[in-house]
């Protein structure tokens, strides 16, 4: 018998909630986002058994089902709303082995909530070195549910997990202890005032707005004349339930689980000596970024080399080997140098999230916004902000939307405004061209590369505008917020191969894909404006034979002048013109101020864009990389990119904010337009004043 | 009055009263109960954070709260 069966996987956060995802579903998964907010949704899709689909959905993780995040928010309005078309069939709460009484918790309130749970204890193989033993038996009884012990790392229990979805109609579903005997005479007065309503579900929704705030949900009939608590009545309530549920939490670990401490060899205490050391702490951390960007520049050098010349190959032999004609054309100089111009930083970018996905999965992060927080406060920002920029070196919007869990408004809407200074892999592909043009490929001591280098000063550039400018935000901004600063430190975990596998695919993936229609899009539109034009592109050749007729060009030489006369004369030759005023201070020509231009939608664009506008008309068999170095410059002569202007080009896209994207994501999580109108128009004065000034100097 | 604050590393005490005001509901969700033993694992370089082990729970939280948190020393 086929059937579609809803799963939801809920869970405290670090209880390797999503390996158990990637173990379910493999690579059948999506990322999306949930309607109408920017919270990650993960889902996938699974066979079981007798053919039952299985619909999984790997909600963020929690601590309980009171909410005081987005994250968490987003995992009571799902439980609360039967109608939603997420609403789970079936609920399986992922704990960890070793911490088994917090992970209860959230359980014990899901299972108030009536929906069928199973409690998965995740890690069990490490129950023989931690000296843990569990009566699972028993513990099924006293909860009321079923178990299933589980272990990502070593494949064990998942056939029996999966019995137990499929077989969910089987779960009991009564709840495991009374929430109500916290305030009997409160409890009464909801009942009588909703007597149709389950009682859990509306003490929830009451104490989810104390701690929250108000969110829009279809409101509860009669709640407006129902005689409230003070907020602070109910906050000390819900410490109450919290205290109650712990009690029964500890009644019943007494009974089913033993711990042997003394056996309990410590790993954790070990490499926290070390790793949150005041002074290798700081050591390890900056030695690891080093690694990482001199990885990148490195390593990555030959398969981008592979794919830049497999691109401009292409290119040519579509454009020898179909039938000659403007689709051709569009296809060879507008589509392919287009694309190529950023599959190109696919390794790059691989190598990135590999790095910040291994750094996170095994536990390292919270040591490191342990030991950066007392630093990072003094310019305003919280050590969970570190977090957010590292993570910005790869893209702006998952960073910004990784700010969701710094309690502080203040510390959390610096780094929201801040985080797009951090070197973002879009501004790699053009840092990497650039740099490779007019830093000179030598060695320093024999080992580091100057380019390298460069690179590294290019991120540390960012990273220093980030800080100094929350330094400014910190002195400027008149907000007032209670602090509040809490951070779990998971175990050290060695990262599973298949979970890093799967977030460096399916993010590099959404990258690629993601910037990849835009700069698909402007690559067409770029192209037809390059091909056409008014008045006199269209007497080109006549224009130029009647110019260059006493000098006797070979035809190859006089195509190539009818080439560049056209681009002159298109229509993207006329845009460029009329800004050049604008950018010729900065030592760029129409050209470039065209690719700065089409950047403001995203910065990857400026490579695929100069690639489109150099590659119309010529036929040259050539990497973008030559052709930007042939590129003369127009007044002064000379190559167009020189140190100077080089120099000016890479401070303009370190500072300025050419991200539609970063800049939606922005207002949605601050609720304004204030804020993105403001870093689109501070960054790129920033930008444009320094860049004036780096090439007014170097020239 | 000793506070989690006070706490030398590898020292231990037991969670006595705090109020609500100054110690948000996470962390009781946590396990910061009163009744519940807390332990100073670890100083963050400059003093502040504080990591601790309460109750099983590994956390770090700063300075500021953990003053508001009385303890009982053993």
């Amino acid at each position: 018998m086929a059937k579609h069966i809803n799963v939801a996987l809920l869970g405290n956060p670090n209880t390797g909630k999503t390996s158990v995802f990637n173990r379910l579903t493999g690579l059948n998964q999506k990322v999306g986002n949930y309607p109408g907010i920017t919270v990650e949704k993960k889902q996938g899709t699974a066979k079981f058994g007798r053919a039952s689909t299985v619909h999984i959905l790997d909600l963020p993780g929690t601590y309980s089902l009171n909410a005081s995040s987005l994250d968490e928010n987003v995992v009571i309005e799902l439980l609360l709303n039967k109608k939603d078309k997420d609403f789970p069939d079936v609920a399986v709460v992922v704990a960890d082995v070793e911490n088994l009484k917090r992970n209860l918790l959230l359980f014990t309130q899901i299972k108030d909530l009536g929906i069928p749970t199973i409690l998965s204890i995740n890690m069990a193989d490490r129950m023989k070195s931690k000296a843990i033993s569990l009566d699972v038996e028993q513990m099924e009884k006293r909860l009321n549910t079923k178990i299933a012990l589980i272990s990502s790392r070593k494949n064990l229990g998942f056939d029996y997990l999966k019995k137990l979805i499929e077989n969910y109609n089987q779960l009991p579903t009564k709840p495991c202890l009374n929430a109500s005997n916290i305030a009997p005479e409160y409890f009464d007065r909801l009942r009588k005032a909703f007597p149709n309503q389950d009682l859990y579900k509306l003490w929830l929704v009451i104490t989810q707005d104390v701690n929250f705030g108000k969110l829009d949900r279809n409101e509860l009939q009669g709640i407006a004349t129902f005689q409230t608590e003070s907020a602070s009545n109910l906050k000390r309530m819900q410490q109450r339930e919290t205290i109650v549920r712990y009690q029964y939490i500890n009644e019943i670990l007494k009974e089913t689980l033993t711990i042997d401490t003394a056996n309990a060899k410590d790993l954790r205490s070990r490499l926290d000596r070390v790793l949150t050391h005041k002074v290798w702490g700081y050591v390890i951390f900056f030695s690891i970024l080093l690694l990482i960007f001199q990885a990148i520049f490195d390593w990555s050098e030959y398969p981008m080399d592979f794919i830049d010349r497999s691109f401009a190959a292409l290119g040519e032999w579509t454009k020898t080997n179909l039938p000659p004609g403007q689709f051709t054309n569009l296809i060879s100089e507008g589509i392919i140098p287009g694309i190529g111009g950023i599959v190109i930083f696919i390794p790059q970018i691989a190598f990135l999230f590999l790095f910040i996905s291994i750094l996170e999965e095994s536990g390292y992060m919270s040591r490191v916004v342990f030991l950066m927080d007392k630093l990072m406060r003094k310019f305003g920002l919280s050590g969970k902000s570190v977090v957010p920029l590292v993570a910005g070196t790869a893209c702006a919007i998952p960073a910004i939307m990784a700010t969701r869990n710094i309690e502080n408004w203040k510390e959390r809407l610096i780094t929201i405004l801040v985080t797009p200074f951090t070197t973002c892999s879009a501004r790699l592909p053009v840092y990497l061209i650039i740099i490779a043009l007019v830093i000179p490929d030598i060695r320093i001591l024999g080992i580091f590369s100057l380019q390298a280098l460069t690179l590294m000063f290019m991120y540390i550039l960012g990273f220093g505008a980030a800080i100094f400018s929350a330094w400014v935000l910190d002195k400027i901004l008149r907000i007032k917020t209670k602090s509040f600063f809490m951070v779990e430190m998971p175990n050290y975990k060695l990262p599973l191969p298949k979970n890093v596998l799967i977030t460096m695919v399916e993010k590099t993936k959404a990258f690629v894909i993601g910037a990849g229609k835009i700069i698909l899009a402007i690559s067409i539109i770029l192209w037809v404006l390059a091909s056409y034009g008014p008045g006199d592109f269209n007497k080109a050749e006549s224009i130029v034979a009647e110019e260059y007729a006493s000098q006797n060009l070979t035809p190859e030489e006089l195509d190539h002048h009818v080439d560049s006369f056209k681009l002159e004369h298109s229509y993207i030759g006329k845009i460029g013109h009329a800004i050049e005023p604008a950018v010729r201070p900065l030592g760029y020509d129409w050209k470039i101020g065209i690719a700065l231009v089409t950047s403001f939608a995203a910065r990857e664009v400026f490579v695929g864009t100069l690639a489109t506008i150099y590659s119309v008309g010529s036929d040259d068999e050539q990497t973008i990389k030559s052709r930007m170095a042939a590129e003369v410059n127009p007044i002064l002569g000379g190559p167009l990119f020189n140190f100077a202007s080089g120099i000016s080009l890479l401070l303009f896209y370190a500072f300025a904010m050419q991200c539609m994207s970063t800049l939606a994501i922005v207002k949605r999580e601050t609720n304004t337009w204030k804020w993105p109108m403001w870093q689109l128009v501070v960054m790129t004065a920033i930008a444009y004043v320094l860049s004036l000034a780096a090439y007014q100097f170097l020239k | 009055m000793a506070t989690i604050a006070s706490l030398k590393k590898g020292q231990r005490g037991i969670i006595k009263e705090f109020s609500l005001e100054h110690v948000p509901l996470k962390l009781l969700e946590m396990g910061c109960l009163p009744g519940n033993e807390v332990k100073l694992v670890q100083i963050a370089p400059f003093r502040d954070p504080l990591y601790l082990d309460i109750n099983g729970s590994h956390l770090a939280i700063r300075l500021e709260t953990a003053r508001q948190i009385e303890i009982d020393l053993i």
